[in-house]
């Protein structure tokens, strides 16, 4: 028993050295350099600041006539828009498509299993876009979004839904309950461990998503928080305190979120997408 | 009269309209415009005009070796690296809860945060890299900037990134062994690799399964990381299809452009979906 006892105990040494090289210093890299002048940030060195620097961070935040403070508004109007659209519409479907038969819905689970693996058309999505007159908008760009992330999410509620018992519907349906009323009283709220699941997975990747807005949110009144780093680049190309400071204050909401919804992604893991 | 099924299909429909017109129709149609030499204003038939162009410009088609390389080798690394932290992060230490959120926490951060990061950490004079190897006594080298070496380290830094979701799918892949078949191994004597191999290794084939599929595809859809990194370069070292199909439509060449998209969906029908099939086969044999 002792000995297993130190074989732990050297597993945890060694866990922990190779996390703060390979992990951590990149991290404390990112942080220190904040809060440098431009002059030591420049130097790129692992070092504590010589003098702290906060009004960096106020730089980045109101430089380009307040780019910053646009483009997280509108990252968050796009990362909540598409999020609950998700969890709405896929909710729905992944529910139908886990309990209805047939031909037709075999189609349309191969359809939306095709998904997880066939990349965006990117152009051919911009024409569409300009025939439906949602090119350049925030309401085309959060319509984009729940597209993409759709399969992911009807995964993941379509191998949650395989756990949660036929028999209470009938019993609601007995009741008289109408198969909207049945959905949103009964399976809804027994969804709620995969919902977190689903909320936290698709916030970060909305949020964090530069590609998608780079194509089809053109223009910078549009501009999202992941473009912002990619502008600063080029205007502080010299200043990586600022690129560093950016990229801090990016990282945080998603920190934040990560901090509340922590366990819950492994659960909701075990729980959907693994035993599918 | 059929009686009707609770199950409405009118549950479907917003989804169906959303994904339908908004994902399925522009895949439909890229078929048709990679065909044309086309702008938005208009196009013309061309044939396979653009996909000759793509496999006779030294510029466009190293992208697809490139593709190939840095799906395969990304993908590979997470599988191996990050089953291997899953173990040691579900084994008795005590460190682990700590541990897996370390693991974690590059996922939260932008692939185009992390490309610059490390763009800074790679920096060939200043970068900590090299410095650290320097104290070592082995000479760094220009990691970005030397074609020989710059595919390799935005796979590395890919790898670095990738490996968080990873670990969190294999975590729960382990997890959810039912700890009954452990307990009756160890009880008829099994020593941990027999464990490993024999109940641990082959219940986390699901798991395993979905790391290797959605880290290849993954890995052939690739763009922000290279694009905040290399922007394709030294040269065209580290072009992939992605990178190319933006460049193509920076250039104005959108026929060329979606041509790109379509060679991409011939490799995902050649590579991923036979490997699904095999791997589902696997799983159940």
């Amino acid at each position: 028993m002792k000995k297993r006892k130190i074989k732990y105990l050297i597993g945890d040494i060694i866990g922990l050295t190779v996390a703060f090289f390979v992990f951590i210093i990149p991290f404390m890299f990112i942080i220190f350099n904040s809060l440098k002048d431009t002059k030591e940030a420049n130097l790129l060195k692992f070092s504590l600041p010589d003098t702290l620097h906060f009004e960096n961070y106020i730089e980045v935040i109101t430089a380009k006539d307040n780019l910053f403070l646009t483009s997280l508004k509108n990252s968050l109007i796009l990362t909540v828009g598409s999020v609950i659209i998700l969890v709405l519409v896929c909710s729905m479907a992944g529910y139908v498509i886990q309990r209805r038969r047939g031909r037709f819905m075999s189609f349309v689970n191969f359809l939306v299993m095709s998904g997880l693996m066939i990349p965006v058309a990117i152009l051919p999505t911009i024409w569409v876009m300009q025939g439906v007159h949602l090119y350049k908008t925030l309401t085309g760009m959060i319509l984009l979004e729940v597209a993409f992330h759709t399969p992911l999410s009807i995964m993941l509620y379509r191998g949650f839904m395989a756990n949660i018992p036929v028999e209470l519907e009938e019993a609601a349906r007995i009741d008289g309950c109408s198969p909207l009323g049945l959905f949103v009283k009964i399976i809804f709220p027994l969804l709620k461990p995969i919902t977190s699941t689903i909320i936290i997975l698709n916030a970060v990747t909305v949020f964090n998503d530069f590609m998608n807005p780079l194509y089809f949110l053109p223009g910078s009144e549009n501009s999202t928080i992941q473009l912002t780093l990619y502008t600063f680049m080029g205007q502080f190309s010299s200043s990586y305190n600022m690129v560093f400071a950016d990229v801090v204050i990016i990282t945080l909401p998603m920190l934040i979120l990560f901090l509340i919804f922590n366990q819950k992604i492994v659960d909701g893991m075990v729980a959907g997408s693994v035993k599918g | 009269m059929k009686k009707k099924s609770v199950y409405s299909y009118w549950f479907l429909v917003p989804m169906l309209v959303i994904y339908v017109v908004l994902f399925i129709i522009p895949i439909a149609i890229s078929f048709f415009f990679s065909l044309t030499n086309w702008t938005f204003d208009g196009w013309s038939f061309c044939g396979i005009e653009n996909f000759k162009t793509f496999f006779t410009e030294p510029s466009l088609y190293s992208s697809i070796g490139n593709t190939f390389i840095y799906a395969f080798l990304t993908s590979g690394l997470k599988v191996v690296l990050s089953f291997l932290i899953a173990l040691f992060l579900t084994s008795g230490i005590k460190t682990k809860t700590f541990l897996r959120s370390v693991v974690f926490f590059p996922n939260l951060v932008s692939m185009i945060a992390v490309g610059l990061t490390f763009k800074a950490i790679l920096n060939p004079t200043k970068g900590i890299l090299n410095q650290f190897l320097g104290v070592l006594g082995i000479d760094g080298r220009d990691w970005l900037g030397d074609v020989s070496t710059a595919l390799y380290s935005v796979i590395g830094v890919d790898v670095w990134k990738g490996l968080s979701i990873a670990t969190v799918i294999f975590i729960a892949g382990i997890k959810s062994i039912d700890t009954t078949y452990i307990e009756a191994a160890k009880i008829d004597g099994a020593n941990g690799w027999q464990l490993l191999k024999s109940i641990i290794f082959p219940l986390c084939r699901p798991a395993m399964n979905s790391v290797i599929l959605l880290s290849l595809i993954g890995g052939l859809k690739s763009f922000d990381l290279i694009w905040a990194m290399t922007g394709g370069g030294p040269g065209y070292a580290t072009d992939v299809i992605a990178s190319v199909i933006y460049k193509q439509y920076a250039a104005g060449y959108y026929g060329l452009s979606t041509a790109g998209n379509v060679l991409m969906y011939a490799m995902i029908a050649v590579i991923a979906f036979p490997l699904q099939k095999f791997l589902l086969k696997a799983e159940e044999g």
